[in-house]
């Protein structure tokens, strides 16, 4: 167990090198730099104040040696200074990866639980009007764009009812502290994770009721019945955990999905995350920010991975960690 | 019709005039409330909030309530704010302010001579964009006493320039706080100490700034009236105005909202919309041609591509009303320096046609004369839409438009650093005075890479030589005389077209009182803003 793990970190170095010399080159290659993108902002500035600037960024020196510098650096796990916040990059990630963090898991709760719960239930009474109308409903959340769905929320819920607030992950000025703030923030995430996750619902709501319906043909659950067993026991221990490990395996492929459809998300709600970031780090050609968020989200998907891996093997006892 | 009676245009010498004022802010007949916190919607985020560093509208937004310039721009004319009076050498080499007396900084420590010294030698001159180059002749700023400050200039500085520049790029910073320290990398950047009526609180990235009211501001205690101001950072133009709509949002600047938006929500009993508050931020929405292109170099292929725009249909349908035809670099704004006295070219597609045979590009099998290349400015919806609307016209004269697109940073060094376009549009921003904005557009020889400059191989030595002269005239009348004659070379040679004169225009609710009293109010301190509560 210990040597696996050790084995898949050491396989994980060359995957990040790659990425963060790939993402590097990549950015290098679209036209302007960080300083183009500040002077815009600007409104304008002049030649000597432009010239003056991108040499103290180190923009004057040639890609390869900025790339190395950069390297360097992460080496020593320094993720270099933003430009653009005026803060290291560590602080501003450390300060964003929270509000993300939270969205997507309590999307990705959200999704996995309703999802599986009701392609169960739509499996049982495959081709039935309960089937029937959970598939339809899934057939709407999968077709609706996030950021329609979650603007169309925002009218309802914020402008017409005024139930809930537009956007931001707390009321300002509000002060407040405690449960007090837990609740304020709880009270806007609750949008922002519908709308993100309606989509990845929907998806696993389709595959439990396709694994369902398949796994319930199987020998061993005519076997099971056979000996007299219940249907809720059939259910629960016989049929639903065989028939997860699809779904675990799409849990982690879309948790590295998921960070992409928060930028959407992030934007509307004006949610201080990840996404957000990442979206005003490329418009700013913020190269530091752009690379540290890079290489979390890599580091973020090579631990999920691993995790869905060991839940892999605690699931279904014939997978061997090797 | 044309709703041309929404645009707003008071004249900002002598006695006001507007055309049709529609928002109710001058009743004052209601007793002002003290306290209460405005919200304002910012729509992108510049981290710096000193503007002595950087001249821009998003950090006067904000810093404007806390940090004070010398000079502000009312409907009355400039007034003093932290200078009570100035004046000028009959040579035009010494300007000399007197300081306003019993002013604090934020922390305690008195205003000084000594402040204004040292941002002007340190800041203006060296560090601030626009003002660097105001600033350039600049040689020393001397104090005889706390309370005067003499700037001695090189060549003369024109009085007139100097006080129209004050309002943007006269903002002095404490020198106690700033000397000795990396000016770029001082921490009061984005937390700023200043003389205004509020004083900053927070400002967490991505998601809001706070001030809070300033308890011992010079004007008097019952000054200001709010208790705090957050401004917050809405990056989604949509939402934003479901926020206004919420009511989570007062005041939103700059065309901040889409114009979609900005006609439904001007239907709408609780907001005032309108242009009002912006006269002193008149932009041009422009078309800019590579005068490289040797087709683009010929005067008739620009005056085709004038004669080619249906410039009313544009301001109808682009910007909803909210603006009128440009008359070159100058806006109707711009006081006794501007003209309407100049070459104009309405819209005549057969006209058009006649200027490119005459070009030498007549029509080909294809009916095509010409092909551009063309790089719209990503500066939001309407200017995307007016390059969309450029190529479409275009083609109605048989010039065929290939749009480039692009972001910020790619349409800055397509255009500015290395040329590669053929037509660009954008907007530019009138600054108070000519010498301080438009004219940068004209005047040939900045270097390459310099944003929002001549990057169009435009040369005209008679242009530059007028641009130099009218920047250093010292007589206000004979300086006028020598901008109207740039602003007609200009109409004629069109090196760009000044296409629509737009001002920017704010949503703001109703309960927010005395808004949009001056003409750069969105930049001003806010000390006589109140809320109904």
């Amino acid at each position: 167990m210990l040597s696996y793990a050790l084995r898949r970190l050491v396989q994980s170095v060359p995957v990040i090198l790659i990425i963060m010399i790939g993402t590097f080159l990549l950015l290098k290659l679209a036209p302007g730099d960080t300083v183009d993108a500040l002077v815009g902002d600007m409104g304008g500035a002049d030649a000597q104040v432009i010239a003056r600037l991108r040499a103290e960024y180190g923009l004057d020196q040639p890609v390869w040696t900025q790339l190395w510098i950069y390297m360097t650096k992460l080496a020593r796990f320094d993720f270099g200074w933003s430009f653009v916040h005026e803060q290291p990059v560590a602080t501003v990630l450390l300060d964003r990866l929270g509000t993300t963090l939270l969205l997507m898991v309590s999307s990705l709760f959200f999704a996995v639980t309703i999802g599986t719960v009701l392609g169960a239930i739509a499996a049982r009474r495959a081709y039935s009007l309960t089937d029937n109308i959970i598939s339809t409903l899934g057939l709407i959340f999968y077709a609706t764009p996030s950021f329609f769905l979650g603007l169309m929320m925002i009218v309802l819920f914020s402008v017409k009812l005024g139930w809930l607030p537009v956007g931001g992950i707390q009321t300002i000025p509000s002060f407040y502290t405690g449960w007090e703030y837990v609740k304020d923030v709880a009270l806007h995430l609750i949008m922002p994770t519908a709308s993100l996750s309606l989509i990845y619902l929907a998806l696993y709501m389709r595959l439990m009721r396709t694994s369902v319906i398949e796994v319930a043909e199987l020998d061993y659950v005519r076997t099971a019945r056979a000996k007299g067993a219940g249907e809720a026991r059939l259910m629960l221990h016989h049929i639903t955990r065989n028939a997860l490990l699809p779904v675990v395996t799409l849990l982690g492929v879309q948790f590295s999905t998921i960070l992409g459809g928060s930028v959407v998300v992030e934007t509307v709600f004006t949610l201080p995350g990840l996404g957000q970031l990442a979206y005003q780090a490329v418009i700013q050609r913020d190269m530091n920010m752009l690379m540290g968020i890079v290489f979390l989200s890599a580091v973020v998907v090579i631990v999920v991975n691993f995790l869905i891996d060991l839940l892999y093997a605690r699931l279904d006892s014939r997978i061997e960690l090797s | 019709m044309f709703k041309t009676l929404r645009w707003l245009a008071p004249s900002l010498t002598g006695a006001l005039v507007f055309a049709a004022v529609s928002t109710p802010a001058f009743a004052q007949d209601e007793e002002v409330q003290r306290g209460g916190t405005v919200i304002v919607h910012m729509v992108s985020e510049q981290r710096v909030l000193n503007p002595a560093l950087r001249a821009s509208t998003g950090v006067y937004e904000i810093s404007g309530k806390i940090v004070e310039p010398l000079i502000d721009l009312t409907y009355d004319g400039y007034v003093g704010v932290l200078a009570t009076d100035w004046s000028s050498s009959d040579d035009g080499l010494e300007i000399t302010f007197k300081l306003r007396e019993g002013v604090q900084w934020h922390d305690g420590e008195p205003f000084t001579c000594e402040d204004v010294s040292f941002t002007a030698m340190n800041f203006w001159k060296e560090l601030l964009n626009y003002s660097s180059t105001l600033q350039a002749d600049l040689e020393a700023v001397d104090c005889p006493d706390p309370h005067t400050a003499v700037f001695h200039y090189a060549r003369p500085m024109p009085l007139e320039l100097m006080v129209a520049a004050m309002p943007d790029l006269g903002h002095p910073l404490p020198k106690h706080l700033y000397e000795g320290t990396d000016f770029l990398r001082n921490e009061l950047n984005a937390a700023p100490i200043g003389t205004g009526p509020f004083k900053f609180v927070e400002y967490e990235r991505g998601q809001y700034v706070i001030a809070e009211r300033n308890e011992d501001y010079w004007r008097g205690e019952e000054y200001p009236y709010l208790d705090r101001i957050v401004w917050r950072f809405i990056t989604d133009r949509s939402a934003a105005a479901a926020a206004l709509e919420a009511g989570e949002v007062q005041e939103s600047g700059f065309i901040g909202v889409s114009m979609a938006d900005i006609v439904r929500l001007s239907e709408n009993p609780n907001f005032d919309v309108g242009t009002k508050g912006y006269e002193n931020n008149v932009a041009h929405s422009t078309i800019e041609f590579n005068h490289r292109n040797e087709a683009l170099a010929d005067v008739r292929v620009r005056q085709a591509i004038y004669h080619g725009l249906d410039i009313d249909r544009a301001i109808e349908t682009i910007m909803r009303g909210y603006a009128k035809p440009g008359r070159g670099p100058i806006p109707s704004t711009g006081g006794a320096n501007y003209t309407d006295d100049v070459p104009t070219y309405e819209y005549d597609p057969e006209k058009a046609r006649a200027l490119l045979d005459e070009a030498g590009y007549p029509e080909g099998e294809d009916g095509v004369r010409l092909r551009l290349r063309h790089r719209p400015a990503p500066w939001g919806e309407y200017t995307q839409l007016w390059g969309e609307f450029f190529a479409q016209s275009m083609r109605e004269i048989g010039i065929e438009v290939e749009i480039l697109t692009n972001d910020a940073p790619g349409f800055l060094n397509g255009v500015y650093r290395d040329h590669d376009f053929d037509t660009a549009n954008g907007w530019h921003q009138f600054r108070a005075d000519p010498a301080v904005s438009t004219m940068v557009w004209l005047r040939s020889g900045a270097p390459a890479g310099t944003p929002w400059s001549n990057q169009f191989g435009y040369e005209n030595p008679e242009l530059d030589r007028m641009i130099d002269e009218a920047a250093s005239e010292l007589d206000p009348d004979r300086r006028a005389e020598m901008y109207h004659e740039i602003q007609r070379l200009a109409m004629e040679e069109l090196p760009v077209i000044f296409a629509i004169e737009h001002p920017f225009i704010s949503v703001t609710s109703k309960k927010l009182k005395n808004h949009h009293n001056t003409p750069r109010w969105n930049s001003s301190s806010w000390y006589d803003l109140w809320l109904e509560q």
